[in-house]
C-alpha cells in the first residue's frame, strides 16, 4: 500500500520512499551499487531498504562502475528492472562505455526487441564543499546520447514522483540527483503523478522574462526571481525536470509570452545545456524575442576546489546581472557593456 | 587462509598443458577428468564444423562480391565455436562477439539475419529472444558483463539458465573482462566464460597481450575454476563446456575456459595478416586443423565413411547455396525505421525529424 498523503520529507527521504514503494509494488525492481546495502548509500538514499527487502533485492556490488551498469543491462534483458547507484557524478565515467554503447542503443540495435528499463541514479553537481571528482555536472554527456532519458528533480515531491515514473519507464533513465538539494524539505504526495516524465513545469509565474533552470541551480534561480521582482521585473521560472527529451512546448510558450529568456545552470557554459536551449529558442521563438537568449552558467573550468566553488557557481547576482542585460528600454546597459 | 581454502586455490589452477581428447592426427588420448562425448554428439560436432566452415567461406566470398561490407572469419576456430554451442541446453543464452557468426548460426539463428549486421542493413538482424542469443558485440569485452547480469537475473527469478560468453584473447586485457569475472565469482552467477585464444588481437600477438602463464590463469585470482583446453579439439571443448554448464546450473558458479586455437584468415577481409605473422606459423597450424582431426578419429572408429561424408558435404553445400541466393538480392530499407526504435515512443523532436527526412526524400523523388 502506498501510504498517507502529504508527508514532509527531505529530497533524499523522498527518493528513499520512492524506492521503497517501487520495491514493494514490483518484484522485478532491484537495487544495487556501491555501499547501497547495509550502509544505505553515502547519502542514505537507500537507507533501511536492504533490511526491509532483503539482500536479494537490495545489495552491495563489487566496486566497479562498468560492472554495475553492464550487469544491470544483462538483468534488464532478462526481465528485471534494476535501479542502480553511481556513488558520485565523476565516478560514473568508468561506466560511460556501457551507458553510451549498450544501455542507450540496444533497443535501436535490435529494432525494439531488447528493452532496457534501467534507472541509473547519479548524485551530481556541486555546492556541498566536496573535494575533487565529487561535484561534476555531467548532464550533457548523457543528454547528447540518443536513447537515454535524462531527468533531474529539484523538489522533494518531484523527487518522489519522477523516480517512480523513471522506474516505470520502458526506456533507460539517467536520474540526476542534485546533491545540494538532498536536505531540502517539502511535502510529498505519493499519489501524485507529474504531467509526464518529459514535461517541464512552471515554478513561478511572471510576465517580463523567462528564467529556465533545473536541478541544483533551481533554488538560486527562484531566489533571483524574487530579487528581480523588487527591482521591477516579473520573472517566470521554469523547472525543466527533463533534460532529454527537452520540453520545447512549455518553454517556448512561456518565452513567447515574456519575450526574454535566461538559462541558468551550474555546469560550464561552453557546449552546455544552455546552448541547446538558446539554439532551440532562437529557432522557434525568434520573432517573439526582444533580446538574445542569455546563459548564466559555471565557468569553463574544471570544477574548482571547495573553497573556491562559490565563485564558480552562478549566484543570485549573476542571474540579476543577466536580467539587467536583456535590452530593457528603461534599463541602462551594465558598466563596461555597450 | 585456512587449509581448505588453500586446497581450493590449487583446485582453481588450470593445467600447464591444454586438455585434449583427440590428438592432431586423430588419436584418442583419454583423460580421466573428461568424458569423451557420445558417438552421436561427435557426429553432430563434425557436421556442425563442416557446415560452419562452409558458412564462413561463403561469407568471405560475399565480401568479394560486395554483398557484405566486412566479415571477420572464424576459419580454424570451428572446434571452439561449434564445440561450445552444442554443449548448451535450449534454455541457455549465448553472448557472442563479431567473430562468432558461425556460433550464432549453429545456435539456430537464420544466417541471413546474422549477416544483416555485416551487410550494413541494421546493427542486429535477429530477435535475441528467439534463439537466446544476445546481439553480437563489437566493443570488446562488454558482453561479458551482460552475460553475468543476465545469468544473475535468471537465478533471482529461479530459472535454470546459464550464460555462455565468448571473448577473444585481446579482450581479456579490457577492464570489463576483469569486472565480469569478479562479479560472476562473487555472485556465483551461472556463467561460462570461453576465451578463444586465436593468437592475435588484430596484429598484436598473445605475448604482448599478457604476461600470465596462460589466459586460463586469469580465473584463479577471481576464485573460479579455470580450464585450459585444446581449442582445435571439438570433443574436448564440448566436454569442458558441458562440465562448466553443469557446474553453473548446479549453483556452483562460473568457470573460465581458455581454448587455444588459431585464426587461419586475416582479422577481417580488410586486414593483411602477412604483415604481422609468418607463413610457417600459419602452415604449422594447418596440421592441427579441427575438422580433419575429428574426421580422422571418426573414420578410424568406423563412424564416418565416404557416403556419410558426401552427405555431410552436400548438406553444407546446400546451406551455402541457399544463403548465397538469399543474400543475392538488394534489400529495401525504410528510412522511417531510423526514428522508430530510439525510445519506446518517438519523442516530439524525433517525430519532427522523421517528417523532415520524409519530406527530403519526396523532394528527391520529385
Ligand atoms: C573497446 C574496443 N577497442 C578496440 C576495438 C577494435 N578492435 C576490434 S577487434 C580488435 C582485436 C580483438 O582481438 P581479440 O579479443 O583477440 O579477438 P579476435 O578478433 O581475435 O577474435 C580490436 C582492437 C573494439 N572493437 N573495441
Amino acid at each position: 500500500m502506498t501510504a498517507t498523503l502529504d508527508t514532509t520529507l527531505s529530497l533524499a527521504g523522498a527518493l528513499n520512499r520512492a524506492l521503497a514503494d517501487a520495491l514493494a509494488e514490483d518484484e522485478r525492481v532491484l537495487i544495487f551499487g556501491e555501499d547501497v546495502g547495509t550502509l544505505g548509500g553515502v547519502f542514505r538514499v537507500t537507507d533501511g531498504l536492504a533490511a526491509r527487502f532483503g539482500d536479494t533485492r537490495v545489495f552491495d556490488s563489487p566496486l566497479a562502475e562498468s560492472g554495475i551498469v553492464g550487469t544491470a543491462i544483462g538483468m534488464a534483458m532478462n526481465g528485471l528492472r534494476p535501479v542502480i547507484e553511481m556513488q558520485f557524478d565523476a565516478f560514473a565515467y568508468p561506466a560511460f562505455e556501457q551507458i553510451t554503447s549498450h544501455l542507450a542503443k540496444l533497443r535501436n540495435r535490435t529494432k525494439g526487441q531488447v528493452e532496457l528499463p534501467v534507472v541509473i541514479r547519479v548524485p551530481y553537481g556541486g555546492g556541498i564543499g566536496g573535494v575533487e571528482h565529487h561535484c561534476d555536472s555531467s548532464e550533457v554527456y548523457y543528454t547528447h546520447t540518443a536513447g537515454l532519458r535524462v531527468v533531474t528533480p529539484a523538489t522533494p515531491d518531484d523527487a518522489y514522483t519522477l523516480l517512480r515514473e523513471a522506474i516505470d519507464s520502458p526506456d533507460p533513465v539517467i536520474f540526476l540527483e542534485p546533491k545540494r538539494r538532498y536536505w531540502e524539505k517539502g511535502t510529498v504526495d505519493p499519489q501524485r503523478r507529474s504531467p509526464g516524465l518529459d514535461k517541464a513545469v512552471i515554478r513561478r509565474e511572471g510576465t517580463d522574462v523567462t528564467l529556465i533552470s533545473y536541478g541544483g541551480a533551481l533554488g538560486t534561480t527562484l531566489e533571483a526571481a524574487e530579487a528581480a521582482a523588487e527591482e521591477g521585473y516579473s520573472a517566470e521560472v521554469i523547472d525543466l525536470r527533463s533534460l532529454a527529451p527537452f520540453d520545447l512546448e512549455t518553454v517556448a510558450a512561456s518565452v513567447r509570452r515574456t519575450g526574454r529568456a535566461v538559462v541558468v545552470h551550474e555546469a560550464s557554459r561552453f557546449c552546455g545545456y544552455g546552448a541547446e536551449v538558446a539554439a532551440q529558442l532562437s529557432e522557434h521563438c525568434f520573432h517573439y524575442l526582444e533580446a538574445p537568449v542569455l546563459r548564466v552558467a559555471g565557468f569553463d573550468i574544471p570544477y574548482p576546489a571547495p573553497n573556491l566553488e562559490q565563485h564558480h557557481l552562478p549566484g543570485v547576482d549573476r542571474i540579476l546581472d543577466a536580467i539587467e542585460r536583456l535590452q530593457w528600454d528603461d534599463a541602462a546597459p551594465l558598466d563596461g557593456e555597450k | 587462509m585456512t587449509t581448505t581454502e588453500r586446497t581450493a586455490a590449487s583446485y582453481f589452477l588450470p593445467s600447464d598443458e591444454p586438455l585434449g581428447l583427440v590428438t592432431a592426427d586423430g588419436t584418442p588420448t583419454p583423460d580421466p577428468a573428461l568424458a569423451m562425448p557420445a558417438d552421436d554428439v561427435l557426429l553432430r560436432l563434425y557436421r556442425g564444423m563442416v557446415s560452419g566452415r562452409r558458412f564462413d567461406t561463403q561469407a568471405t566470398a560475399l565480401t568479394k562480391q560486395g554483398r557484405l561490407a566486412v566479415y571477420p572469419s572464424a576459419r580454424g576456430q570451428e572446434a571452439a565455436e561449434i564445440g561450445s554451442i552444442l554443449a548448451l541446453r535450449p534454455q541457455d543464452w549465448l553472448f557472442p562477439t563479431y567473430r562468432d557468426s558461425m556460433a550464432v548460426v549453429a545456435r539456430g539463428v537464420d544466417p541471413v539475419e546474422v549477416l544483416t549486421l555485416l551487410r550494413g542493413d541494421w546493427h542486429c538482424g535477429y530477435d535475441p529472444y528467439r534463439a537466446n542469443v544476445a546481439p553480437q558485440c563489437t566493443p570488446l569485452a562488454t558482453n561479458t558483463l551482460h552475460a553475468v547480469g543476465f545469468a544473475h537475473a535468471a537465478r533471482v527469478k529461479g530459472e535454470d539458465t546459464v550464460s555462455l560468453v565468448l571473448v577473444g584473447d585481446g579482450a581479456t586485457s579490457e577492464g570489463d573482462t576483469h569486472e565480469a569475472l569478479n562479479f560472476a565469482a562473487v555472485w556465483k552467477a551461472p556463467v561460462v566464460f570461453l576465451v578463444q585464444n586465436n593468437g592475435y588481437a588484430i596484429s598484436v600477438p598473445l605475448e604482448k597481450q599478457t604476461a600470465a602463464p596462460s589466459l586460463a590463469y586469469k580465473g584463479v585470482g577471481y576464485g573460479m575454476p579455470s580450464v585450459l583446453v585444446d581449442g582445435n579439439d571439438a570433443a574436448a571443448v564440448h566436454a569442458v563446456v558441458e562440465q562448466a554448464v553443469a557446474r553453473a546450473a548446479a549453483g556452483e558458479g562460473p568457470t573460465l575456459i581458455e581454448a587455444v586455437t588459431y585464426r587461419m584468415e586475416s582479422h577481417t577481409n580488410a586486414d593483411d595478416a602477412t604483415r604481422y605473422r609468418e607463413k610457417a606459423e600459419v602452415e604449422q597450424w594447418l596440421t592441427r586443423d579441427p575438422i580433419s582431426r575429428l574426421k580422422q578419429y571418426l573414420t578410424d572408429r568406423g563412424l564416418l565413411d565416404d557416403k556419410a561424408q558426401q552427405e555431410i558435404d552436400a548438406r553444407a553445400e546446400e546451406e551455402a547455396a541457399a544463403l548465397r541466393e538469399r543474400m543475392n538480392v538488394d534489400t529495401e530499407l525504410d528510412p522511417a525505421d531510423l526514428f522508430r526504435h530510439v525510445y519506446a515512443e518517438p519523442t516530439a523532436a524525433l517525430r519532427q525529424q522523421a517528417a523532415e527526412l520524409a519530406h527530403e526524400n519526396t523532394e528527391d523523388q520529385a
